[in-house]
C-alpha cells in the first residue's frame, strides 16, 4: 500500500494533537511552525479546560456541558459536534492527566475543579494558572517522543505562505518560507491541517501571541477555503491594557471568588484597598444575581462598558474597573493563581494579593475561521483539513471560558484520524502531481517577495498596521453601528492601497523580519474586511456580535452561519441555516437560572 | 512645552551568524510602561539611529510578550532576562541590548536555541503513554507531589540559566539547569518513575548533571524561579547512586 505524506501547519495544543494523532496511525507527519512549537500562543491559556467530570457530586453532566456551550455560544453553533466534543472532555482530561499535565489536585489525590463564565458547575480543571502552558508542553513533549523515533519531522521557523492546488481544485501541498534564509519552497502532501490559530494581531493589541496574525486563514481564504462567522470576536473583560499587548487576566480569578466593582463615586481619590464596601458597585453582581461575576464574557464585557462609558463610572474617569482576589486568602492564591498574579506583579508593579487590579476588556478570541465541514474538520478544498481557533466550529457567537482548550483539542483528534482517511483513499497522492502546479505556486509566491523588497514607496507596514488595529479595535469590538463599520471598511481600503506603495526599511535576504511582517500585513488587511463586512451585514444583536440599532437576537432572519468567499479580490456572503437538532433556540439571560 | 523625555537605546548588532557585532544606538520618545519590546517596535517603525543614519529593525524572537513563552530572552544591561518583562523605567539608561551569548546568533538578537530542544529528546523528556486512546484516568498525586513538581513544569525553555552558566561555553557539552530539572520532574510522575533510570542515565553521558560546578547563578537568573540548584543537586545524588549501586537496585 501506498504511504501517505501529512503536514500539519502550527504547533500549538490542536496542531500537536493532530500531529500525534497522525503518527500514531503510522503516517509520517510534516510539523510546520513559525516558533519552535513549545512556544505556540495555546501557551498564554491560563484558567482551565472544562470536562463535565461531575468530581463535586453536583449531578454536571456532558449534555449540561452542551447545554451550556450552546446557550452561552446564543445558539448559532450546529449542534452535533459541539454534542461530541462535550462528551469527549472527560476522556480528554484522562488522557492529559497519563500525559503527565500537572492538574492541580484535591486531598484524595483526584484532579480539582473549578468554576468559570456562563456555567453553575465546577467543570474546569486546571494547572494553577497556567494551564495551556501545562498542556501545550504535554503535548508537546509526545510529539518531542515521535520525532525522536523519527515518525514527526519538524520545520520550525517556517512561515507557511499558500497551499499548492492543482487544476481540479485538490490540495496537494503548500509552499512556505523558511525565515532565516527567506527561501521560499514548495512541500507536497495528501492532506494538510491547519492549526494556525488565532487573529489578535488585527486588532493591532490583543491578548494573543504575535505570531497571531490570521495570515495562513487569510492566504487560504483567498485560494477559495471559505471562512465562516468572521464577524464573532470575543473581547475578553478583563485584561490589563498595555502599548504592546493587553495581557490577560483569566477568568479564574472570578472563578476563584474574584469580585469586578468600581467605587459607587468616580471622583473617590483613595486607592481601591480603602474604599469601604458600602462605597463599592459590585455591578456584575448585582445586575446578574445568578451568575454574578462569572456570567460569559460578551455580557461581562458589555456590563464593563456600560459602567466605563454610559454610567461614567470608571475607576477616577478612565476606561477601567477594580478586578479584585485580595479578599481571598493569599495561600489559596499562591496555589491556584500564581501564574496570572505573578504577570501583574511583574507588569504593573502591584501585589493583587493586596490591592485590587485595575483591567479593561481587550480583544481576545475570534470564534469565526475557516469554515469546515460538521463531521471531521475538512474545508471546502479538497485535502485541507483545519482545527483549532483558525475554525469556526465549536462556539457560535460567543466562546465559553475553559472551552477552548477542549475543542483545540478535540478538533485536533478528529482532523488527524481524517486527514490520514482522505490521504489512504486518494488513487494519486502528491507524488502523482504535477511538477508544474508546485513550481508554478512557489514563482508566485517568489514573485511577491519580489514586488514587495523592490517597492519603493513612503509606507511603512508598522504605521499602516498601527491605522488597522486602531480602526478595528474603535469599530469592529464591543458595539458595532453601522456607519461606523462601513467608515471601517472604507479605510481598510485605505490601507490595502497604502500596503500596495509600501518601502521597506529592510531589504536583506538573510531573516528579514520586516518582509514576512509586511507580507503577513497583507493577509491580515484582508481578513479584516471579512470581519467588518460581515458584522455590517448582520443586522441582529447575537453573543459578542452587539449592534444597538438591533439589539435583539433575530432568529427569524439571522439564525444563520456566515459563510464569505473571496470573488476577484471582493468579500462575497452567503448564509446557511444552523443544525439546531438537539437544542431548540431559547431566549438568552444570565440574571436568572436557565 | 515640557521637554520631551527620551530613552536611549544601544544595541548590539549583528547581520548574520557569520557577521561580526557592531553597536547601534538610537534615542526613542519615552512613555509609560514602556518595555523593551515597544522600544524594539518603535525603531521597526523609525529604523533611524541616534546620529540620524538610517537603519534596518532589529531582529528579535518574541510571541508571547507575558513571560510565559520564552522567545524573548536576551542580555538587558549585562543580564539575561526576558525582554517583554523589562520595564524601561526601571533600567539605568542607555539600555544595552545584546544577544544571548552561549547560542549561535541568528540576527542581531535573535539567537538559535535548537541546542535546548535536542538536549530534551537526549534525557527522554517526556511521559512514555501507551497511545492517546481511551485508557482512563491517569494515577493519583498526592497535592504535595503537585505541589512539588508544578513549579518545575513551568519552565519555558528560554536559556536565561544556560547563558548565565560558566560552565557552558564554547569547549563544553553542558546540558544546562533547565534540562537537569525536567529530568527530576519527570523522574517525579508516577508513570514517568519507570523510566527514571533511562533519563538519569542520560545525565550520566558527557555533559551531564557532573559537569555542574556549583556556581549557582541559574537559580538567580531563573524568571520562573525554579528551583534549579535543588533539582542538580537531587539528579547528582541519583546519578551516583545508579552509579555505584548499578541499573538493578536503587
Amino acid at each position: 500500500m501506498r504511504q501517505p505524506k501529512i503536514i500539519v501547519v502550527g504547533g500549538g495544543l490542536a496542531g500537536l494533537m493532530a500531529t500525534i494523532r497522525v503518527a500514531e496511525a503510522g503516517v509520517p507527519v510534516d510539523l510546520f511552525s513559525i516558533v519552535p512549537v513549545k512556544r505556540s500562543h495555546s501557551v498564554c491559556a491560563q484558567g482551565g479546560i472544562n470536562a463535565a467530570k461531575n468530581q463535586k457530586g453536583e449531578g454536571d453532566t456532558t449534555w449540561k456541558h452542551f447545554d451550556d456551550t450552546i446557550y452561552g455560544g446564543d445558539f448559532l453553533a450546529n449542534q452535533p459536534l459541539v454534542k461530541r466534543m462535550c462528551e469527549a472532555a472527560p476522556g480528554i482530561i484522562d488522557l492529559l492527566d497519563r500525559m503527565g499535565v500537572m492538574f492541580n489536585r484535591t486531598p484524595e489525590g483526584l484532579l480539582d475543579y473549578r468554576r468559570f463564565g456562563g456555567t453553575l458547575y465546577h467543570r474546569t480543571a486546571f494547572a494553577g494558572a497556567t494551564t495551556g502552558q501545562q498542556l501545550l508542553y504535554a503535548l508537546d513533549e509526545q510529539v518531542r517522543r515521535f520525532e525522536a523515533e523519527d515518525r514527526v519531522k519538524k520545520y520550525e521557523g517556517q512561515t507557511f505562505l499558500s497551499a499548492v492546488i492543482d487544476e481540479a481544485g485538490v490540495c496537494r501541498g503548500i509552499c512556505a518560507m523558511d525565515l532565516r534564509s527567506m527561501e521560499v519552497k514548495t512541500y507536497p502532501a495528501d492532506a494538510v491541517i491547519f492549526c494556525t490559530g488565532g487573529v489578535g494581531a488585527i486588532f493591532g493589541r490583543s491578548t494573543n501571541s504575535v505570531v497571531c496574525t490570521g495570515s495562513a486563514q487569510s492566504a487560504l481564504f483567498q485560494q477559495g477555503l471559505d471562512y465562516a462567522n468572521g464577524e464573532f470576536i470575543q473581547v475578553h473583560p478583563t485584561a490589563i491594557p498595555g502599548e504592546d499587548k493587553l495581557r490577560l487576566m483569566s477568568e479564574s480569578a472570578r472563578g476563584e471568588g474574584g469580585r469586578v466593582w468600581v467605587p459607587r463615586n468616580p471622583n473617590d481619590a483613595r486607592d481601591g484597598k480603602n474604599v469601604p464596601e458600602s462605597e463599592r458597585f459590585y455591578f456584575l453582581e448585582e445586575w446578574y444575581p445568578k451568575y454574578g461575576n462569572l456570567v460569559p464574557r460578551d455580557i461581562a464585557t458589555r456590563a464593563i462598558h456600560r459602567i466605563v462609558f454610559q454610567e461614567k463610572l470608571g475607576i477616577r474617569g478612565q476606561a477601567a474597573v477594580y478586578l479584585d482576589v485580595s479578599h481571598i486568602p493569599r495561600e489559596t492564591l499562591d496555589r491556584k493563581l500564581e501564574g496570572i498574579l505573578e504577570i501583574y506583579q511583574k507588569f504593573l508593579g502591584v501585589d493583587p494579593r493586596e490591592e485590587p487590579m485595575k483591567v479593561f476588556p481587550g480583544m481576545h478570541y475570534t470564534m469565526g475561521g475557516l469554515w469546515v465541514n460538521g463531521e471531521d474538520q475538512a474545508t471546502n478544498v479538497p485535502g485541507i483539513f483545519a482545527a483549532g481557533e483558525c475554525e469556526y466550529q465549536y462556539h457560535g457567537a460567543n466562546r465559553l471560558g475553559a472551552n477552548s482548550l477542549v475543542s483545540c483539542i478535540f478538533g485536533g483528534m478528529l482532523a488527524g484520524p481524517a486527514a490520514v482517511k482522505y490521504a489512504r483513499s486518494l488513487e494519486i497522492g502528491a507524488e502523482g502531481a504535477s511538477a508544474s502546479i508546485f513550481e508554478k505556486e512557489r514563482k508566485r509566491q517568489e514573485e511577491k517577495n519580489q514586488t514587495l523588497i523592490a517597492a519603493n514607496g513612503t509606507e511603512n507596514p508598522m504605521t499602516i498596521w498601527r491605522e488597522l488595529g486602531e480602526t478595528m479595535t474603535e469599530h469592529v469590538t464591543v458595539t458595532r453601528i453601522n456607519k461606523d463599520l462601513a467608515a471601517a471598511e472604507a479605510k481598510i481600503r485605505e490601507l490595502q492601497e497604502r500596503h500596495n506603495k509600501m518601502n521597506l526599511s529592510d531589504r536583506s535576504k538573510w531573516s528579514n523580519q520586516t518582509l514576512n511582517f509586511a507580507r503577513e500585513l497583507g493577509n491580515m488587511i484582508v481578513l479584516a474586511r471579512v470581519i467588518t463586512l460581515g458584522a455590517l451585514a448582520r443586522n441582529e444583536s447575537r453573543g459578542a456580535h452587539y449592534k444597538p440599532d438591533f439589539p435583539d437576537r433575530d432568529d427569524a432572519n439571522w439564525l444563520k452561519t456566515t459563510r464569505a468567499k473571496w470573488v476577484g479580490g471582493e468579500v462575497q456572503f452567503t448564509y446557511e441555516p444552523v443544525d439546531i437538532s438537539q437544542i431548540p433556540p431559547r431566549a438568552r439571560r444570565y440574571d436568572a437560572a436557565k | 512645552m515640557a521637554e520631551t523625555k527620551q530613552v536611549i537605546v544601544r544595541v548590539k548588532r549583528q547581520v548574520s551568524p557569520q557577521g561580526t557585532g557592531y553597536w547601534e544606538e538610537f534615542a526613542l520618545p519615552w512613555r509609560p510602561a514602556m518595555n523593551v519590546i515597544i522600544c524594539l517596535r518603535d525603531i521597526a517603525e523609525n529604523p533611524v539611529t541616534r546620529e540620524g543614519k538610517k537603519t534596518t529593525p532589529i531582529s528579535y524572537d518574541s510571541n508571547c510578550l507575558e513571560e510565559v513563552c520564552g522567545s524573548c530572552a536576551m542580555v538587558i544591561n549585562g543580564r539575561a532576562r526576558m525582554a517583554c518583562s523589562a520595564l524601561v523605567d526601571k533600567l539605568e539608561q542607555p539600555i544595552r541590548l545584546e544577544p544571548m551569548s552561549k547560542f549561535p546568533v541568528v540576527r542581531d538578537l535573535a539567537v538559535d536555541r535548537q541546542f535546548m530542544f535536542e538536549s530534551l529528546k537526549r534525557v527522554k523528556a517526556w511521559i512514555p503513554v501507551d497511545g492517546t486512546y481511551d485508557l482512563g484516568e491517569g494515577p493519583r498525586m498526592a497535592p504535595e507531589t503537585q505541589e512539588k513538581a508544578y513549579p518545575l513544569s513551568r519552565c519555558i525553555t528560554c536559556g536565561s540559566c544556560l547563558e548565565v552558566c560558566p560552565q557552558v561555553n564554547a569547549g563544553s557539552k553542558f546540558i544546562g539547569a533547565a534540562i537537569i530539572s525536567q529530568v527530576r520532574l519527570f523522574n517525579m510522575h508516577p508513570t514517568g518513575a519507570m523510566h527514571a533510570k533511562e533519563r538519569i542515565a542520560a545525565l550520566m553521558e558527557p555533559g551531564g548533571v557532573q559537569d555542574c560546578a556549583n556556581a549557582q547563578n541559574c537559580v538567580k537568573a531563573c524568571p520562573k524561579e525554579i528551583p534549579l540548584t535543588e533539582s542538580i543537586a537531587e539528579m547528582n545524588r541519583a546519578a551516583w547512586k545508579q552509579a555505584l549501586l548499578g541499573w538493578l537496585v536503587g
